[in-house]
Parts: C-alpha cells; structure tokens; sequence
C-alpha cells in the first residue's frame, strides 16, 4: 500500500515537466483537492477525458446523464460539503445545457468551476461543428468567466477560478479551453494556488464604526428581530450566529436558504420567512423595532410588497456583498464583511438580554398557525395523504439528521417548513432561480459530497419528470439516494395560484406521470408506491432502511394548498392562514 | 428626485469580455447608455471607461455597486455634471465648394472653436470639441450647406475632486489594502471645488 503512495508521489509532475494543457487542468484539480468532477464528454473537450484516463485513481469522474443534471450533482456537492464543484462539459450544446445550473449557482452564491470544451482557437467565429460562444452567453450567470487559447495560461487561470468561485460572496466560475489549448504541449512551472487579484475584493473592510453603531441599535432595542440567509452557511459561521443570537436572546428566523444553520429546535428559532413562511415571523417583521439582517438578500418573496415592508423598524444589515446593501432594503447600519468575523465582534459589544414578552408574541403566533394550520396539515382526517404528514413521519424516522434535498413547488416550500435539522448544510434546494428538475440530480451530488450521512430527495411529480433520467446516474454509480416523490398528479403550486388567483381555471397543470417504481425498476432501482396512512410509516422505513437507492411514490391530496401565504403584491403582514 | 445625468467612471483590468459584463450591466435593467467611452487611464496597464446616463442617482449609486462587484473593475465613481471637467469631440465633413462660397470660413473657425482637419477640393473636415450643445450648434450651422458626413464621439469626464489612481493602485495591489474608500467618495464635494 505504502508503495503505491510513494509511487504516486513519483508520478506528480515537477517544476520544468512537459505537459498538455488537459494534464494541467487534472493538475490544478488535484492541487486545489477535488476530489469529484461531474461530467459528459463530447468532440471539444475529448483531450481532457483522454487525460482522464491516466487520472482515474486520484479524481473520481461521474458520468451523469445530461449537462445539466451534471451541474445539479455539482451544486448539491458544494452545498453538503462546502467545498468547490466541479463540472466538465463540451463545447456548443454541452455548454448551453449548464446554463439553467449556471444561473441557479449564481442566484444561490454556490461555488463551481465549470470547465467546458471549446473548438480550436483558429475556428472561433467561424460556426464551426459544435462552436457556441459560451464565454458571451455565460457572463450574466458566471462570477467570472474567461476563455483559454494557451495552454501556459492554464495553472495560473485555474487557481484564479477556484479562487474566485470559493472566496467573498461564492458563485460558479467557468473556464472555456480551446481544443488546441488542451493537446498544446507546454513547459510546466508547476501549481501555485491564488490568494490574491488586486481588482478582487472577496471581503469588504470591517469599519469598526459601523459594528459599534449596530451594537448600540442592537441595544437599545426593545423589540429587536433576526433574520438569516444562506450567508451563515457560507460563512461557516454557524456557531458565531449561535452565540450572537443566545447572548442577544432575540428571536430569530429563516429564510429558505439560510435553513438548518441554526437547529431546528433552538428555542429562538421561530421558523421561516416569505411568502409561505411561519405567521409569526411574518407579521412580526412589521412589528419589531430592530430588523436584524445576517447574509441574506431581501428577495422579494421575502419581503413581499416592499414599500410596507418593516418600515417601522430600524434595519441593520450584515453581509459580506456591498452591493447588497440599500439594494431592496434601506439599511439604517450597513455592517459590510464576512459575518464569520463581524458578529464575534457585534456579540462582544451587547447586552446579554432577553426578551420574554416579545418572544411571547412570535409563540401566540405560532399557537394560532398550529391550530389552524399545521395540525391539520401533519395530523389530516382526510382520505388522502397530505404532505405535511409525510414530512412529519420522515422527521420521527430521520430525527432530523437527514439532508434534505427538494425540488420546487408546493412540496418545497411543506418540506422546508415542516422538516427537521439538527445540522448545518443539510437543506439543499433551488431558492432563488426556481429550478424544476434540480432535485435529483442535486441529490447525487450531495450524496458524494456527504457520504456518510442519509440523502433524501423530495420531489414532486413535475419536478422529478425534468431530470429523471439521471436515474442513468444513480444506477451506474450505485450511489444511495432515496427518491421521495409527493405525487398530487398536479403541477401543485401553479394549480394552487390558478385555485386562487385564475378563478379555479387550472390551465395545463394537469400532468400525467409514468409508472415511476416500473421505471425506476429499468433502472436496477427499487421502488414502491403507497397511497394509504397505515402503509406510510413502514414505507419510509423501508426506503430509508434499504441498502442502496430507493424510490418511494406517495400519493398525497390532489388539490391540497399551502399555507400560510403571503399573497404577491401583499405586505408580510397581511399573510393569510386560508 | 428626477433623473439627471451622470458620468461613470470605472477603472478597470483590460480584458477581453469585459466590455460586455459591463454593458450587460445597463441592459438588464433597460438603461439606455447615453455614450460610451474606453480608452488608457492614468495607470499603465489600468483601463478607464467613461459612461453617461441619465438616471435617478439612487440607480446610479447600485449600478456602480454592480459594476465594481465584478472581478475585473478595480474602482467606479459616479459624479454628477458639476463634478467633473468633460469634452466630445465632432467630426463635419462638408462639400469644399459649398463651404468657400456660402459661409465665411474664417469667422466659423473663430466662432465655433473649430479647427480644419483636411481640406480637399472636393471636401473639407472640421473638428470641435466641447459639450454636447457646442458640437451641435455647429451643425446647425452647416447643416443648410450639406452637411455630407457627421460623427461624435463618446464623452471623456475628468474628476475634478480626485487625485488620480497612482496611489490607490498600490492599495489595491497590497494583499492587505489600508482603509478603501467605499462610498464614493468624489459625490457632495463640489463645495470644496474650485470652479471656472
């Protein structure tokens, strides 16, 4: 064994080495410790998977079963692990299919370096076979983005990438390598990691001045209010969020993004924000006289209508991207910088406090969301199974130590806020862009991100048909994945908002579903399908005590809603529980 | 608050793509960009554009926001029209015959601050540089004399408020840069300026 280390010591390429730029890009991988790359090979990008070749023992490759289910998986990598994804793809139509991940990424702050093929440099501009000018189509939904026609460039150009995509607010970088580029032969100088670009600013200045402004705010509050996004995640700031918000003792809650970076069960957390959110926090946000806002962005499902949104309150506002700041929502204290070391420095300067009454009030509003809401929602009397109950039975059999990956729709927002979290990055689903179909592939992704913890992707019947074929995927890695769908035989949310807002004219959201365990049996993946109450709890338990991927279909209520529900075009507080 | 107009300046890395990712900026949120400029700054090696439009400053003052999140924009400034010192350049272009007949050249040259670039027998090439209203009168001007060709070019602003990039290059080059300016810090100044 040893040897065979010592062996690959010896094969590590020194300084004066001739190399392909394809062996550079593998290079600069394994310097930067990727451990996967999710991919499809095609003409443009064929000499970096003819390098591949010679790699396959240090970087692991997964053959997904279109573009974009392989920027999914990369996605739901980063986002369990925390660390870098990476996704291969060809030139033209194997560049354009990572667009919809590339937005999703760049919507939801997730660090990829994408590395597509490109025609020979001599061929841009001309149509060539398969030429599509990526750089150009890319650079609304990319961090940074920058085409290679030399192999020299390649080290240096990497470690800027993986620098970019990792560092600040992250995002998904993608590197365009001409053909020619990748068989071009070059004097190696070896990898040298990035940690610096003078027109780069990944972290704004901490002016102390705004930090003790806030922390007189902060103070002075009798009704003070915290808000969090994904920025705690991507922070890694979890345990500074923690001690900041139990020495303040201010309630706290969530956006959809910014879930399981405080457990679920913490006594300050009060649960969710937006449009489908928990009552308390929403109505209390027009109520709190101190808005506290920790690396979250103000989305307008968020803040609904925003000229009533929180215009009481006096709005602090941490987070590590000036140009979020005033951008939606004026900030009466910007605190700019990375919250990893802005709130040590906020929890140092306040008063351990509590707030009983104030906390009181958000619990009055959780009673009366409980009675009129979630009871029947987790406890239904009805013939056919809710959601919610499915989310509450999962929650006693994982007991919260699952990640959870959804899909998007009606059972995204019941999973978001019925599941619970016990640890950090184990919420992954599309927040920002809205993707349909980036449930399974993203739970792939996040099984190899997170081996040795359980990976349940709920998804719903439109959801699951976008990407199903990476089913392909699953079979051929064996990975464990257990596929959750909520089937309601509906586009749900759409028909939810045709019920509401269309007078009931359900237009084109009627979709039909395939068998989906005959499929998932095509796939070598086992299956069931249950629609009664009694059969729901040994279902689960056995899909979660399968060795291996399992698909589970529940039938759940055609025409069930969620709710609470801000209306669009309604302030927060105006959230409505039927 | 009514719109008005400003000039952005942005001092940049000079990489290809970049133009884009700035001018991408203004067309997704539907601003029209009134003109556009790139040329050397002060810094070798540092770009500068120079960008007119005509909004409301508190768009101006996120776009700017956004265009110095992307990696390859060092700095952008956003300064009114008191703020700054700026100049466009015009071309005429108009039939040599017409021209010495009809309209005394030499009271033109005085009148208008322009200056003859070419003169050919069968055409003559007149530059000015000024503000926009300047390089139009002359226009008006020529106009009922055939005016055959006309161009403008793209406005270029000095700050009058800064002292250039020289010094902030050196922060930005520092792997741990000294207090940065964040807001911009040229904008409410005019008081402390010196103007004509």
């Amino acid at each position: 064994m040893e040897a065979v280390i010592v062996a690959k010591e010896e094969v590590k390429p020194k300084q004066g080495t001739e190399l392909s730029g394809s062996q550079a890009v593998l290079e600069a991988l394994i310097a930067e410790k990727v451990d996967t790359v999710f991919g499809y090979p095609g003409g443009a990008i064929m000499p970096i998977y003819d390098a591949l070749y010679d790699y396959h023992e240090q970087l692991k490759h997964i053959l997904v079963r279109h573009e974009q289910g392989g920027i999914h998986a990369a996605q739901g990598y980063a986002r369990s692990s925390g660390k870098v994804g990476v996704v291969f793809a060809t030139s033209g139509p194997g560049a354009t299919n990572l667009v919809t991940g590339l937005a999703d990424a760049q919507i939801d702050s997730t660090p990829l370096v994408c590395i597509t093929g490109q025609v020979f440099a001599h061929l841009l501009g001309t149509d060539a076979f398969q030429e599509t000018d990526v750089i150009n189509i890319t650079a609304p939904v990319t961090k940074w983005n920058y085409q290679v026609t030399d192999a020299i460039e390649i080290p240096e150009v990497l470690a800027k990438a993986f620098y970019i995509a990792r560092s600040g607010r992250p995002g998904p970088v993608l590197i365009d390598i001409t053909k020619n580029a990748q068989l071009q032969k070059f004097d190696y100088q070896g990898y040298c990691k990035c940690d610096h670009i003078r027109s780069y600013r990944p972290k704004p200045i901490i002016r102390n001045e705004f930090i003790e402004e806030a922390a007189k705010l902060i103070n002075a509050a009798e009704k003070p209010f915290v808000v969090f996004g994904q920025g705690v995640i991507l922070g890694k700031a979890e345990k500074e969020f923690k001690c900041f918000i139990e020495k303040s003792g201010i309630p706290a809650a969530w956006t959809i993004l910014g879930l399981s970076a405080l457990p679920t069960e913490h006594p300050l957390n009060m649960g969710m924000l937006g449009m489908h959110g928990n009552y308390g926090p929403n109505v209390m946000t027009n109520e709190c006289d101190v808005l506290i806002a920790v690396g979250m962005r103000f989305d307008d499902r968020v803040t609904g209508r925003l000229d009533k949104y929180a215009k009481q309150a006096k709005v602090i506002h941490l987070d590590i991207d000036p140009s979020e700041i005033d951008k939606n929502v004026k900030a009466t204290v910007g605190v700019w910088g990375d919250c990893k070391e802005t709130l040590p420095l906020l929890t140092k300067l306040i008063q351990s406090k509590v707030y009983p009454q104030w906390v009181e009030k958000f619990k009055n509003f959780q009673q009366e969301e409980e009675t009129q809401v979630i009871f029947d929602e987790l406890h239904p009397d009805t013939e056919q199974l809710t959601m919610g109950e499915v989310l509450r039975v999962l929650n006693e059999l994982t007991n919260g130590d699952a990640i959870i990956v959804t899909d998007v729709g009606q059972h995204q927002m019941v999973a978001c806020r019925y599941a619970k979290f016990n640890q950090t990055r184990s919420n992954v689903t599309s927040g920002g862009l809205g993707t349909m179909g980036f449930a399974l592939p993203a739970a792939i992704g996040a099984k190899f991100g997170a081996p040795e913890r359980t990976v349940v992707a709920i998804i719903g019947d439109g959801g699951i048909q976008m990407t199903i074929q990476e089913l392909g995927t699953i079979m051929q890695t064996g990975i464990n994945v257990k596929i959750l769908i909520l089937n309601n035989q509906f586009l749900g949310m759409v028909r939810q908002w045709q019920q509401l807002f269309h007078d009931k004219r359900y237009s084109f959201v009627d979709i039909a579903s395939p068998d989906y365990v005959m499929v998932a049996k095509g796939y070598g993946i086992e299956g069931n399908s249950v629609k009664d109450r009694a059969l729901l709890q040994p279902a689960l338990e056995t899909m979660l005590q399968h060795n291996g991927s399992y698909l589970l279909e529940v039938m759940v209520g055609k025409e069930n809603n969620v709710f609470p529900m801000v209306p669009q075009g309604c302030s927060v507080s105006e959230i409505r529980l039927k | 608050m009514s719109k008005q107009e400003f000039t952005i300046t942005v001092y940049t890395e000079n990489h290809i793509g970049l133009l884009n990712r700035i001018a991408i900026i203004f067309s997704r949120r539907k601003i029209n960009i009134e003109s556009l400029n790139t040329s050397p700054s002060e810094v070798e090696g540092i770009h500068r554009f120079t960008i007119v439009i005509d909004e409301l400053e508190e768009v101006v003052r996120k776009l700017v926001r956004q265009i110095e999140k992307q990696v390859e924009v060092l700095k952008a400034y956003y300064n009114t029209n008191d703020e700054i010192v700026w100049q466009e350049l015009a071309l005429y272009k108009v039939s040599t015959d017409e021209i010495t007949e009809k309209v005394k050249v030499e009271r033109l040259l005085r009148e208008y601050g322009a200056r003859a670039v070419v003169i050919r027998k069968d055409y003559t090439i007149f530059e000015t540089s000024g503000h926009r209203e300047e390089t139009n009168k002359l226009i008006a001007v020529l106009e009922p004399h055939g005016l055959i060709e006309f161009v403008r070019s793209a406005r270029v602003a000095i700050i009058k408020a800064s002292r250039g990039f020289h010094e902030k290059i050196k922060e930005f080059e520092a792997k741990d840069p000294g207090d940065e300016v964040i807001e911009n810090e040229y904008l409410g100044q005019q008081d402390e300026i010196f103007t004509m």
